[in-house]
């Protein structure tokens, strides 16, 4: 799909990939979280070769797909629980609190007890969002998180994302848009030219 | 924390807002084994001697109608995806949807399956046998059906399902209907009963593993 592809990427980073579509974005993403084998070269996370289903890759990932992971039939509620109980997070008073706080921010909290097949495009987005937001994780890789948001949303996913750059997070990002992350180190990595526009020195392994 | 019960949990609400899902299998094996004593007559020596095959095949084919959508539904919302990057153990996972498929489809299933029994004139004895031998049967016959749902996922239509899953259960077939038979005859239906755990064992420690390779396949 494509070759030729070489990037770091450091604590605090944010990698915008952008690209025409069928560019290979979305498989570059798939790459990196370990759904898909490289056909040739090699993902390395914290200085060591990573294979598929590399568990401490897993540890450190949130992958937000396309599809947004959430099953319809269930509200938005028993979806975040699910996933958060998959993710090895546990229900202490500190989680809820923390739950709480995140579907308030991205305007959630009237549809908690929604089946997610009734929310918006939008909102199922930002629900998505809400997930990587509360998994707590290190990388998160974000195909297309902006499709469908609103001026609000984009707003409040910029925000997280710099808070999360603020944090020492590391994210790839597969957009579009501008994103506005304030002071976080963003580079734009253009899979037509398949070579990244330094805007931070590329000599960090990540 | 273990992983299986959330996801038992999960099947189990998908279930209630959904019932039918569930019982549709059940309604099957219920109309399947009725079809027949309507079919071939009131002759209660032949009903007799075909009835443990009936309810074994009529009970194969409802575990099958049912796994169609056992991994189709994640796969389309991407839950699928978010399963294999848990960091949990695959094997685990695959195991628990498949012990909950077997909670919600099978085990309704098989506690009618004595009535059924009695429908085709089965001693008591032999009913009590059709139960266990489903009891350790179904189990092997979802894994080996979840096998094939792996395989074929993402494909359109159910047939190759059909086609991959019925060869390979042919043995847990002859060893079910074999120990219904052999009670009904005064024999004894403990090596068909034995046979039927060996399979279960083999199936419980290879198909998970399997499973769950094939549907890393099918995401790709």
């Amino acid at each position: 799909m494509f070759s030729g592809l070489s990037f770091n990427a450091a604590p605090g980073d944010v990698l915008q990939v952008r690209g025409a579509n069928g560019a290979g974005k979305s498989s570059l993403l798939r790459l990196l979280c370990g759904l898909l084998p490289a056909a040739r070269g090699s993902v390395h996370w914290r200085g060591r070769a990573v294979t598929p289903g590399d568990a401490a890759l897993a540890t450190d990932t949130a992958y937000m797909a396309h599809a947004g992971g959430m099953n319809g039939e269930l509200s938005v509620n028993e979806n975040l629980r699910f996933a958060l109980q998959l993710a090895g997070g546990g229900a202490s008073p500190a989680h809820a609190a923390h739950n709480d706080e995140v579907l308030q921010r991205l305007q959630l909290s009237a549809q908690r007890h929604t089946p997610v097949h009734r929310l918006s495009q939008g909102q199922q987005r930002r629900l998505a969002l809400a997930r990587v937001l509360l998994s707590r994780r290190t990388l998160w890789l974000l195909d297309e998180p902006c499709a469908g948001l609103d001026a609000q949303g984009d707003a409040a996913f910029a925000q997280c994302l710099a808070e999360h750059a603020a944090r020492g997070g590391i994210a790839v990002v597969t957009t579009h848009h501008a994103i506005d992350t304030g002071t976080a180190c963003t580079r734009t990595l253009d899979m037509d030219q398949l070579e990244p526009h330094a805007g931070c020195p590329p000599d960090h392994r990540p | 924390m273990l992983v299986a019960l959330p996801i038992i949990g999960r099947e189990v609400r998908l279930a209630s807002r959904r019932p039918m899902d569930a019982l549709s299998a059940l309604f099957f094996f219920v109309a399947v084994g009725s079809l027949f004593p309507l079919g071939v007559g009131p002759d209660a020596a032949l009903l007799t001697a075909i009835g443990p095959g009936v309810v074994w095949v009529a009970a194969l084919l409802a575990v099958l109608i049912s796994l169609h959508r056992l991994f189709l539904p994640d796969l389309e919302d991407g839950t699928l995806e978010q399963l294999l990057l848990a960091p949990r153990s695959l094997t685990g996972i695959v195991g628990a949807k498949v012990a909950a498929h077997w909670l919600l489809t099978c085990l309704p299933l098989v506690i009618v399956a004595p009535l059924m029994g009695l429908q085709f004139g089965l001693l008591p004895q032999a009913v009590g046998v059709l139960l266990l031998s489903l009891l350790l049967g179904t189990p092997t016959l979802v894994l080996l059906g979840a096998l094939g749902a792996a395989l074929t996922l993402g494909l359109r239509g159910n047939v190759l399902l059909a086609l991959i899953v019925l060869p390979i259960c042919v043995p847990v077939l002859i060893f079910g209907s074999g120990a219904v038979s052999s009670t009904q005859q005064g024999l004894q239906a403990g090596p068909h009963l034995s046979l039927l755990g060996a399979c279960l064992l083999v199936a419980g420690v290879l198909c998970p593993w399997a499973i769950g390779a094939a549907l890393r396949l099918a995401v790709e």
